[in-house]
């Protein structure tokens, strides 16, 4: 496989930067590198935008003088490079303080075991086919509605690349992995409404895509619905995440269990392993080695073995979210996160999107959210959303230009059902979420 | 200039022994086509950071980026192929593929290799070895021992500092050479507070296109770790927000990101061009109270979002976005100044050689009015005072955007009472400005901290304002 001999061209280049680190006096190093090239168009209105070749190279590496640590990085490869860019971080280590937490990790945490996740699935797609694709994706949003009225266009996306990291403890690995994906944005007007609203599908094996019809027609739909849309006066209501929203809920959690915020005690849920945070029913796990998907890995950005674990479960915090330093800080051992969480799951309920319409029974169903808005060392919580008004377990008018706003320690336990209208484009997979009450604020 | 060139030259293609001849012999294989603008952009950019955390300097990174871009335009269609290799083969082969795009026609070649001029808002300076290393580490331990002395409530302080120094070359197809060095520092200090189990964060930072000196001159750095102990200690005994539509008086500097969220992005000629801007085809008609003036203006010296010539070599200026309230223009790149018949106003940006240009903006500020900051709380019966925020959003579509307050406090019978937390502001962007009743006379810029994001790409940006009332604004606080 020419692969094979990419990323064993590469780990050469990982091993000579380990070395020279070594050379330079270095106690430890670790070193990563990445290649990446690929394809994007962009149709617009029937005629093509823009078509764009990607191609890009960096490497970085980190080298500790005893519990000192200094990193650098460059996108340039050459041997003369790797040879400076190794001498910048050593002069960098001269003047960091000694910290008895820095380090490599621990020798048996690194991973041993290298399945094939099948990560890599190149698309035999050039500039003609993606450009055919993409018209035929934005044609079907167009032509779905007299009132869909302009463009943003459609676009297609393929990546594919290689990486390769190693440190002094002898862990070297690398693997590829392609990303390819399909996207669509239109407007649509009525009277003096306009409304713009998109889809997409990404996924690491192009035949895993939704097909270019129904994500145009789903573009076309939703950009459709949000047309002539209103504010809601100020009131109290539960509040439904349709899933693509709740996945940013879930991520605040993650951000709020994760060792740099805990360890620097900038997160509201301190102290809280082994305590209830969620509603008993509910329970979130990883997923590190799920074939083909977005978030999988077999070692994490420092190369301790990722596994499969619960962080919640019966809605009681199991565990946090770690890396090798903040581990140390903590006094507890990394869990594999160095870079993130793997396929982070909420166990989907029993309800479908229209079930939890249903159970919503009379309040907001939240499509979209805007701007920052969330405290993470109090939890205060406070967006600009969009989405529709429901009564009865039935969608009434759609609603925009308002605020909601809670703590997200009450949101989390407040939770009363998680739907399994799972969305599996990102790294966190969850369905629709129902949270009991919170603040809306509007005209 | 001829100097900058050549400093310019020596930056970016001197390493990779890139020569004048060889940008033609690029340039002539892009224009083998029919193209009605091409340029290739040529970048080097060198940057550190130093992170000071729990007493101790905990992290330091350097790092280098370097690689050219290749852009063939012909009508509303862009080619673009870019490589970290400043080869001449490398980018031959690019040329090549962006090129595709374009019809065939007739053979040009690139006009006679010329340098243009144009007046420059910030030295020539590499910010990274303006301070010894020392240096920079004896300002990250004043900083943070000064300002953990300032309250026992302090828990923790972080202080940052980094530098970046960009060399960029832009040949266009005319023949024109245009070159610019951009030095860029940035410092900022954010602390936890704690009370009674209670704990807040406060953040204050600045930076500009200068050298390291900047922080040192006028106590700045030391001012920073001061306000963001300030704003933790505010936030310390902030009760809840209020929610509901209300009368907001926003502060001078900082907030003006209202400005840059509300109007700014809908101004931009790309969205403008293509109808998609709740502001498109509106030039000549009244978007705002006749109260207001904004302007964005890249010439302004030294500023974050200030640059000499743009990312396609077009200098800067300072654009008339809204006089007394009527819409006068939009924020131009090339190409969609060509396609709307309009000339590019120095807007056309890009995050790095391996991202398209497209219009963003530079520093957007309104300009003062006749009232006295004191007069305009005076005159609100019950409302909020928002005298900072964190990011903003915009759906330039709809026109909705908000931005989040992380200090506010209650105004009851014209005065300011109390504070209350953070919270989210919602508006109609077309709407806003036309609710503005009065503006102050102290219009104040941002300390220097903007960074703006569209389609993924990242560039630095200021924004400014004086002192605003706005009769009527979402505010999403919880206590209804």
């Amino acid at each position: 496989m020419q692969n094979q001999e990419q990323i064993n061209q590469l780990k050469n280049t990982v091993q000579d930067l380990l070395d020279e680190a070594k050379k330079q006096g270095a106690t430890a190093a670790e070193a990563g590198l990445s290649q990446d090239n690929g394809l994007s168009v962009s149709v617009r209105l029937g005629e093509v935008e823009t078509l764009e070749y990607h191609c890009d190279q960096g490497l970085g590496v980190t080298v500790y003088f005893g519990q000192r640590k200094g990193s650098a990085s460059t996108t340039d490869l050459s041997p003369a490079s790797i040879k400076e860019t190794v001498s910048a971080a050593c002069s960098i280590a001269r003047f960091t303080s000694e910290d008895a937490f820095s380090g490599l990790p621990e020798q048996q945490l690194l991973a041993t075991e290298f399945p094939d996740l099948e990560l890599y699935h190149p698309w035999d797609i050039n500039a003609d086919k993606a450009i055919a694709l993409a018209t035929e994706c934005e044609d079907a949003a167009r032509s779905f509605h007299p009132e869909i009225s302009n463009s943003e266009g459609a676009s297609v996306n393929s990546h594919q690349g290689i990486r390769v990291m190693g440190n002094s403890l002898g862990f070297l690995q690398g693997y590829a992995a392609t990303r390819h994906s399909l996207s669509c944005s239109v407007l649509a007007q009525r009277g003096d409404s306009m409304q713009r609203d998109y889809w997409y599908s990404v996924a690491r094996n192009a035949l895993h895509l939704e097909s270019a019809v129904a994500i145009g027609n789903k573009a076309a739909e939703r950009t459709l619905r949000r047309l002539e849309g209103r504010s809601l006066s100020t009131r109290q209501c539960p509040v439904l995440y349709c899933a693509e929203t709740a996945s940013g809920l879930l991520g605040s959690f993650i951000g709020a269990i994760s060792g740099g915020n805990l360890y620097r005690k900038s997160s509201f849920l301190l102290d809280a392993l082994g305590s209830q945070v969620f509603p008993e029913f509910v329970r979130i796990h990883e997923q590190p080695h799920l074939k083909a998907a977005l978030g999988s890995a077999a070692y994490d950005g420092e190369g301790v073995a990722t596994k499969p674990r619960d962080i919640v479960t019966g809605g009681i915090l199991q565990g946090y979210v770690l890396g090798t330093y903040s581990a140390r800080k903590l006094g507890m051992q990394s869990t594999g996160n160095a870079g993130g969480v793997h396929n982070l799951t909420i166990d989907p309920g029993t309800l479908d999107f229209d079930g939890m319409l249903k159970e919503l029974n009379t309040g907001l169903l939240v499509t979209e959210l805007m701007g920052q808005g969330v405290n993470m060392v109090t939890g205060d919580y406070s967006r600009g959303a969009a989405g529709f008004w429901v009564e009865n377990g039935q969608i009434q008018y759609p609603v925009e230009e308002i605020t909601i706003a809670g703590n997200l320690k009450d949101m989390l336990k407040n939770i009363v059902a998680v739907g399994n209208d799972v969305d599996y484009r990102g790294n966190i997979r969850t369905g629709s979420i129902l949270v009991e009450q919170l603040s809306i604020a509007g005209e | 200039m001829t100097d900058l060139l050549n400093l310019a030259r020596q930056a970016v293609l001197t390493p990779s022994g890139l020569q004048d001849g060889d940008i033609e012999k690029i340039m002539n294989c892009l224009l083998s086509a029919s193209v009605d603008d091409a340029d290739i952009y040529f970048q080097s950019s060198h940057s550190e950071s130093w992170v000071m955390e729990g007493g101790i300097i905990k992290e330091g990174s350097h790092s280098i980026e370097q690689g050219a871009g290749v852009r063939a335009v012909s009508g509303e269609k862009t080619g673009f192929a870019y490589s970290d290799r400043i080869e001449l083969p490398v980018l031959l082969e690019a040329a090549g593929n962006v090129k595709a795009i374009v019809r065939h026609g007739q053979q040009a070649q690139m006009g006679m290799i010329k340098s243009a001029k144009w007046p420059r808002y910030y030295p020539i300076v590499n910010p990274l070895p303006s301070l010894a290393t020392l240096q920079k580490i004896d300002l990250l331990k004043t900083v943070d021992s000064e300002t953990r002395k300032l309250d026992p409530r302090i828990e923790e302080v972080i202080v940052s500092l980094s530098g970046t120094y960009e060399n960029i070359l832009v040949a266009n197809q005319d023949g024109s050479l245009s070159a610019d060095v951009r030095p860029l520092v940035r410092m900022n200090v954010s602390v936890i507070v704690e009370e009674n189990g209670r704990r807040e964060q406060g953040s204050m930072g600045g930076g500009g296109r200068s050298d390291y000196n900047y922080f040192i001159e006028q106590d700045r750095a030391l001012n920073y770790g001061k306000e963001a102990v300030r704003q933790a200690l505010v936030n310390l005994g902030a009760g809840e927000a209020p929610a509901g539509n209300m009368t907001v008086v926003l502060g001078p500097g900082w907030p003006g990101i209202l400005l840059h969220e509300a109007i700014g992005h809908g101004l931009e000629g790309d969205f403008n061009r293509k109808g998609t801007s709740a502001f498109s085809g509106r030039v000549g008609e009244r978007v705002a109270s006749d109260l207001c003036t904004v302007v964005d203006d890249g010439t302004l010296p030294g500023r974050r979002g200030s640059l000499s010539i743009d990312d396609e070599g077009t200098p800067t200026e300072q654009t008339i976005l809204i006089e007394n309230g009527i819409l006068k223009g939009y924020m131009q790149d090339k190409l969609n100044a060509r396609l709307m018949g309009v000339k590019s106003t120095g807007n056309g940006r890009r995050e790095s050689y391996a991202h398209l240009p497209m219009p963003r903006m530079t520093n957007t500020y309104m300009l003062p009015g006749q009232h006295d900051p004191e007069e305009i709380i005076k005159s609100v019966k019950k409302g909020l005072y928002a005298k900072n925020f964190a990011g903003g959003q915009v759906d330039i579509t709809s026109g909705k955007f908000v931005f989040s307050a992380s200090e506010a406090y209650l105004i009851e019978d014209g005065k300011i009472t109390r504070p209350v937390k953070g919270a989210t502001l919602i508006g109609n962007g077309p709407d806003v400005l036309t609710k503005v009743s009065m503006v102050g006379n102290d219009l104040e810029l941002d300390s220097g901290v903007g960074t703006c994001g569209k389609d993924g790409q990242s560039v630095p940006v200021g924004v400014g304002q004086p002192t605003l009332k706005i009769d009527g604004l979402t505010v999403g606080g919880t206590s209804v």
